[in-house]
């Protein structure tokens, strides 16, 4: 795109939005990332320029605000989206939508349907998760524009982050929001990715000194709802260094809010023991006190205890108030020992048996325990860099060991955490003979992925080093495998690889030959699976084992073969064929073995109950 | 000069609408013996920080309340949510700095064109410059203000809405 003027990058975060930008020379090199700071309501008719836009839309009633006081500069939209909108919802929360991006990874549920706000009252016209993140973006587009009106967004090279182990429909979902709202061009970046990218942009080559080949990087990224761990390695190729991501974690709804909302219980049942009952307005307000006396605690240390007081709602600010506080002792204990505790690195996550009758709801992460989810990421990925001839593990390694960790996300400023899971992982090290971790610094941990985005559209210009990587997943598809039925037993499932993990942007996977039967005129649905952890299958590998976490559902896939020029109803054999497209995100076609159409098989974002 | 009640409505309009007219009316007041300009801060500006540190800090709930009948403590719990706030809102709109680098109690030197409202000279003042004293208070500046942006009819006199829970 050579009429680009600026490299921009949008970290479409789970609570909040950031956007940077930089400017790009004629050889497609990127200058300093800057922050693009978000004009956003921030009051009835009051906008503001903020850093960031709170990821939260808030659905007025007709009369709660009249038009002019929800006016933004470009036109009114029907619904607030960011720091007034957050603020409404303490007060209104049933119009509050908010981790509509959780939401949209959600594989169980129908992406595309109005289902937000949850507990809306009847007279909400609601929103689906896809409707919401598309909005996000809108409005970031025209604060652009307006600003911009000289390089509008649409023809800037534009770069959205997402979480690494964000599945291919929600990738999809997140590439199409932004072509809807004219963004054809917008291409994706895992987030610990671009952490990494603005980690090496900002030491201005520096990094080479700090890295070398055998090197290990842990990005744990612990953002406001979500915690996504990533490994990248460091190789050696024809005298440079060389970047290879070689796995993600799962996707853990597990992030600092659950942390605030830890200290408010505990203060609740405090004052609770004190005679004092809190409504949810004030258990709100606690949570938010919380935050702060948090940051406070974690940033001077030598405080023992700090006040918080929940303000009373009404003009009698002294009499109403109720005032509580948090301690040292309980911070350590809820936080740095309940988050992060010290584990062994073979301990399990804890699971719960779900109740039967869950209601719709987002998969919290059950165990809280950062520790232990990080335990058993490294352990699961112990092979994960076996390919690479640079990362040499000792013989008796029961996990991979990193050699560097790079923090990012909101929760990272408190150091306490963070010294925290540095003993914890130099702990695991120090009992298999490995030397201690080394910390990479430099990172803003608030605005680093949107600097990183922004900073990899020079990368892909052939500008500074590109990280490999591909696919984070194999993928299969499930057949039955067969055998006589036998009464009350299910057929037992294969899963058939079509693409294998690490498949570059812009690449096919190698057709494998078995058959599938289609029907022509009817939708035919496969389940699909995926793997983080099986490296080395290709296309057409058929497992008909596999371990407990080894291979995870993900929503079906569904293929239809329209009628033309074939009868309805007629059967045709045809070869499933996975590709990755130039903007990140997975393409499966239906081939038919004799013809040569190629028809595209879709991912269900419906999910399983439609 | 007086002029009569009804007259001076045709006279409002003209000054509201002719620039001439009011240029007129202006030069033809007799000159005082030295022209003195006064102006009026904005108001709006006012009203909307005032809004600002009631929203974040409820500075005018905590002021128009009676302190007699509470004891230190319940002050002192009100008194956080105020600091905490208006501090908040404050960093959030306006960035301050100290007008003197030098640490309080500290001595200090002022040359003779020091500009007289950044620094206030007290105590013993006699003598010509350079004026050498001890800096008792560092002074604030504000570097920048930056308010929220208002809709057209934004009503800057409501301070906090009325807020009615249904």
């Amino acid at each position: 795109m050579s009429e680009a003027k600026f490299t921009v990058g949008i970290d479409l975060g789970t609570t909040h939005c950031v956007m940077s930008y930089a400017e790009v020379n004629t050889d497609g090199e990127s200058g300093p990332q800057q922050l693009f700071t978000i004009p956003q309501l921030i009051g009835p008719g009051q906008i503001e320029e903020r850093d960031a836009l709170p990821s939260f839309a808030y659905l007025p009633h007709a009369s709660e605000l009249p038009e002019n006081q929800r006016q933004l500069p470009w036109g009114t939209p029907e619904y607030i989206a960011g720091e007034f909108a957050r603020e409404l919802g303490t007060k209104t929360p049933d119009r509050l939508v908010n981790s509509a991006k959780s939401w949209l990874s959600h594989g169980e549920l129908d992406r595309r349907a109005p289902l937000l706000p949850l507990e809306a009252p009847e007279d909400i016209t609601k929103l689906s998760p896809y409707e919401v993140s598309r909005h996000y973006l809108q409005h970031l587009l025209h604060a652009w524009n307006q600003r911009h009106p000289e390089a509008p967004l649409e023809q800037q090279q534009l770069t959205i982050t997402i979480p690494a182990s964000f599945d291919p429909s929600a990738r999809e979902l997140t590439v199409l929001a932004a072509q809807e709202i004219g963004l054809h061009q917008a291409i994706l970046l895992e987030e610990p990715q671009a952490a990494l990218y603005s980690w090496i942009s900002g030491s201005s080559g520096d990094w080479r000194k700090q890295v070398s080949p055998g090197d290990v990087i842990l990005v744990v990224d612990l953002g406001g709802g979500t915690t996504d761990l990533s490994l990248i390695a460091i190789t050696e190729k024809d005298g440079e260094l060389a970047l290879t991501r070689v796995a993600v974690g799962d996707h853990l709804l597990l992030g600092g809010d659950n942390m605030d909302l830890a200290l408010a219980h505990t203060l609740r049942q405090k004052l609770a023991q004190q005679g004092t009952q809190l409504q949810p307005w004030q258990f709100l307000a606690l949570a938010h006190g919380c935050r702060q006396a948090k940051e406070t605690l974690f940033s001077q240390l030598e405080l023992d205890e700090v006040p918080i007081v929940v303000p009373s709602r009404g003009s009698s600010l002294i009499a109403g108030s109720l005032r509580t506080e948090l301690t040292r002792t309980e911070v350590e204990a809820i936080l740095v020992d309940g988050f992060f505790p010290h584990v062994p690195v073979d301990a399990p996550v804890v699971q719960r048996a779900r109740s039967a009758l869950t209601r719709k709801s987002l998969p919290y992460a059950q165990d809280a325990a950062i520790t232990r989810h990080l335990a058993s990421f490294l352990s699961k990925q112990l092979h994960a860099a076996d390919e690479l001839s640079d990362i040499q593990l000792p013989e008796n390694a029961r996990f991979l060991h990193p050699t560097a960790v790079l923090f990012n996300g909101g929760v990272v400023k408190a150091s306490p955490l963070t010294n925290r899971i540095i003993d914890v992982l130099n702990q695991w090290l120090s009992d298999e003979d490995a030397p201690p971790v080394k910390r990479l610094q430099g990172n803003n941990p608030d605005h680093a992925v949107a600097h990183g985005a922004a900073y990899y559209g020079s990368v892909r210009n052939g500008c500074g080093v590109r990280i490999r990587g591909g696919t984070a997943c194999s993928y299969y598809v499930g057949i039955e495998s067969a055998m006589p039925a036998v009464p009350g037993m299910e057929a037992p499932i294969e899963a058939f690889c079509i693409a294998p993990f690490g498949m570059e942007e812009g690449s096919d996977a190698s057709l494998p030959s078995q058959e599938f039967g289609l029907v022509v005129g009817q939708p035919v649905r496969f389940r699909f699976f995926s793997s983080t952890i099986r490296h080395s299958d290709l296309p057409g590998t058929v497992l008909s084992f596999w371990n407990e976490g080894e291979l995870e559902e993900l929503p079906a896939i569904e293929a239809t073969l329209p009628a033309t020029d074939r009868t309805a109803g007629d059967i045709v054999p045809v070869l499933l064929q996975a590709s990755i497209n130039a903007l990140g995100t997975l393409e499966l076609a239906a081939l038919p073995v004799d013809g040569s159409e190629r028809w595209q098989v879709a991912f269900d974002t419906r999910g399983e109950t439609s | 000069m007086q002029t009569h009640f009804l007259a001076r409505i045709p006279m409002a309009f003209k000054v509201l609408f002719s620039h001439k007219y009011t240029q007129t009316l202006l030069t033809s007041t007799p000159p005082t013996a030295a022209t003195v300009t006064l102006t009026n801060s904005n108001t709006d500006g006012a009203l909307q920080l005032l809004a600002l540190l009631q929203k974040e800090g409820r500075l005018l709930d905590f002021i128009q309340e009676d302190v007699t009948n509470f004891n230190d403590e319940q002050i002192g719990a009100a008194a956080r949510v105020v600091h905490q706030g208006l501090k908040k809102a404050i960093t959030e709109h306006i960035t301050l700095c100290a007008i003197s680098d030098t640490i309080e109690g500290n001595a200090i030197s002022l040359a003779e064109n020091f500009d007289a409202q950044t620094y206030r000279l007290t105590g013993n003042v006699s003598g010509s410059a350079p004026f050498n004293g001890t800096l008792l208070h560092k002074g604030w500046r504000a570097t920048e203000i930056k308010l929220p942006q208002t809709m057209e009819g934004y009503d800057f006199t409501v301070l906090a809405p009325a807020e009615i829970e249904l």
